[in-house]
């Protein structure tokens, strides 16, 4: 144990329960982007660009982690700026640090700055999935490290660090504040509707609607959805700040809105294209992780199942939507998480068992989750069309029309992910 | 000499090489293989996207044989390839011209 951290904060009482688990929760949802949404996307994509898939994951994970540490933690959890950002350069590089112990109960400020960094990392990565197959690995590092700072960095303290969705609420004389207790708005809508608005500015993949670009191996899509589903119980359960029945709650509702929303999505299937398929499962999985992250504390049980059931349905729905829209969301970041964010944060006006329409609270929650929802695709919306317009008149988005086709993985990475043959290749240098 | 070429479903395999080999065929070549006659493909659905799958998975077995061996060897590749649904597959024969085992140069019926 570090005594000079808790010489440096006379009033900290450091609480070893609370704190184990916050470190556990940090360290599953850090798996929920290495490796988990690698294998889930990579699964996803053509045998020619699994690698390049799985880069995007792991590149966010080595940016976002740093700029994190360096100012990003700052910016969202940093002291309030008129609702609006933290002060930068307050835990620059993390000095200083030791002023966050306590702001979870009984957690130093190292565990909380690990855990929040891993929420950072993964709602950066899931953008990943509307730009499959296409994006040059350079200017994506570049545009992750703009993003998390200009867009994640300032909706994080807005809703969690104290800014203007959550501590501040600037609607708190009409409405209640805002729930978003895991990072439906921060995490969910944000990413997905920037992965809309990429979708759109990057363009389609070649040959997007007309050639076959089925899912290369649904076994990693599956083995990467059952990671997710473990690693969100750190998301979520690790979001009540503590190890207490809240953390219970929240872990049963992770669990039972996400069996909701599997079978919800595989019956649609069955209904709409005839076999439950796997995939299908998978991605239920994931939308019902999604939907009942703003509301894993607020509903009941019950609720859960009815947020998860209705969040499979809608996202079984949506991810058809980008073939009639015409933008090439490769691996429907919009359908399952902008819709399934959406979904949660919108149901809690619904089910919040103490502010909501059914319990007999009136629908001022309602308007209230209305509204946190529409700043947050608002302002990612905005936002992410500038930094992405901005990366496409610079140094330019894409491989070549060539190197598309050929595969991104030998274009970018210079490898390929499997030998079929075993032959063609020979030692040129070692 | 004959080389008799069988393309027959995947799972029936293990039957007709036994069946082959009781017919009198003293080696095989089998190899994955992937095509379509008259039964055509099926279809699949990933998240709404629907894919019809042309080309369907199947085995190919090539033996050459004696003349006499040959129509003892087809016979027993129908009869153990035969499920009697569509897909089941298709047998021919044609006449070879030279045979060499590599080892030792053996040629023509020797060969075999």
């Amino acid at each position: 144990m570090n005594n000079a951290v808790v010489l440096a904060a006379e009033e900290f009482v450091l609480d070893t329960g609370n704190t184990a688990w916050i470190l556990t929760s940090a360290t599953l949802v850090l798996m929920m982007t290495v490796p988990a949404l690698a294998f889930f996307y990579g699964g996803l994509v053509r045998a020619k660009s699994v690698l390049n898939m799985m880069m995007l994951s792991f590149g966010v994970a080595a940016v976002v982690g740093i700029v994190w540490v360096l100012w990003g933690f700052s910016m969202a959890f940093g002291s309030d700026v008129g609702g609006i950002i933290g002060k930068p350069g307050e835990y620059f590089a993390l000095h200083n640090i030791e002023g966050m112990d306590g702001f979870l109960g009984g957690v130093p400020g190292y565990v909380f700055v690990g855990f929040q960094a891993t929420f950072a990392i993964i709602t950066v990565a899931l953008i990943s999935g509307s730009l499959a197959d296409r994006v040059r690995f350079g200017p994506w590092l570049a545009f992750v490290a703009l993003w998390a700072t200009l867009v994640y960095f300032p909706l994080c303290h807005w809703v969690w660090g104290g800014g203007f969705l959550g501590g501040a609420w600037f609607l708190e004389d009409s409405l209640p504040a805002p729930i978003d207790f895991a990072g439906g708005t921060v995490v969910h809508i944000n990413a997905g509707m920037a992965g809309l608005v990429l979708a759109i500015i990057i363009g389609k993949r070649k040959g997007f609607g007309k050639e076959p670009m089925r899912p290369h191996n649904v076994p990693f899509v599956m083995l990467g959805a059952a990671l997710l589903w473990i690693g969100w119980f750190g998301f979520n359960a690790g979001s009540a700040g503590a190890a207490d029945a809240v953390a219970g709650l929240a872990w049963v509702n992770t669990t039972v809105a996400t069996c909701g929303a599997m079978l919800g999505w595989v019956l649609t299937e069955r209904i709409k294209d005839g076999k439950p398929t796997s995939v299908g499962a998978a991605s239920g999985v994931v939308g019902g992780l999604v939907a009942i992250t703003p509301a894993a504390a607020t509903v009941s049980p019950l609720g859960a199942i009815i947020l998860g059931f209705i969040a499979g349905i809608l996202c079984a729905l949506a991810v058809s939507l980008k073939y009639k829209l015409g933008y090439d969301d490769s691996l429907d970041v919009v359908g399952v998480h902008l819709v399934g964010g959406l979904t949660g944060t919108v149901l809690i006006g619904f089910l919040s068992v103490d502010s909501g329409l059914l319990y007999g609270h009136g629908g001022k929650q309602l308007v209230t989750q209305i509204i946190a929802a529409l700043i947050a695709v608002a302002y990612s919306g905005v936002v992410t069309a500038i930094l992405g317009l901005l990366v496409k008149v610079t140094i330019g988005w894409r491989v070549t029309e060539a190197q598309e086709v050929a595969g991104i993985d030998l274009a970018e990475h210079g490898e390929t992910a499997y030998e079929t043959t075993g032959s063609g290749r020979s030692v040129a240098g070692i | 000499m004959k080389l008799v070429t069988a393309i027959i479903q995947p799972h029936r395999l293990d039957a007709v090489k036994t069946a082959l080999e009781a017919a009198g065929a003293r080696g095989m070549t089998v190899s994955e293989v992937s095509g379509y006659g008259r039964q055509k493909g099926h279809t699949e659905v990933y998240r709404g996207a629907e894919y019809t799958v042309d080309l369907l998975p199947k085995v190919k077995i090539e033996a050459v044989v004696d003349d006499a061996v040959a129509p003892l060897a087809v016979d027993a590749i129908v009869g153990a390839a035969r499920t009697d649904r569509i897909g089941d597959g298709k047998v021919w024969v044609v006449p070879v011209e030279e045979l060499v085992r590599v080892r030792t140069g053996d040629r023509g019926a020797a060969a075999l």
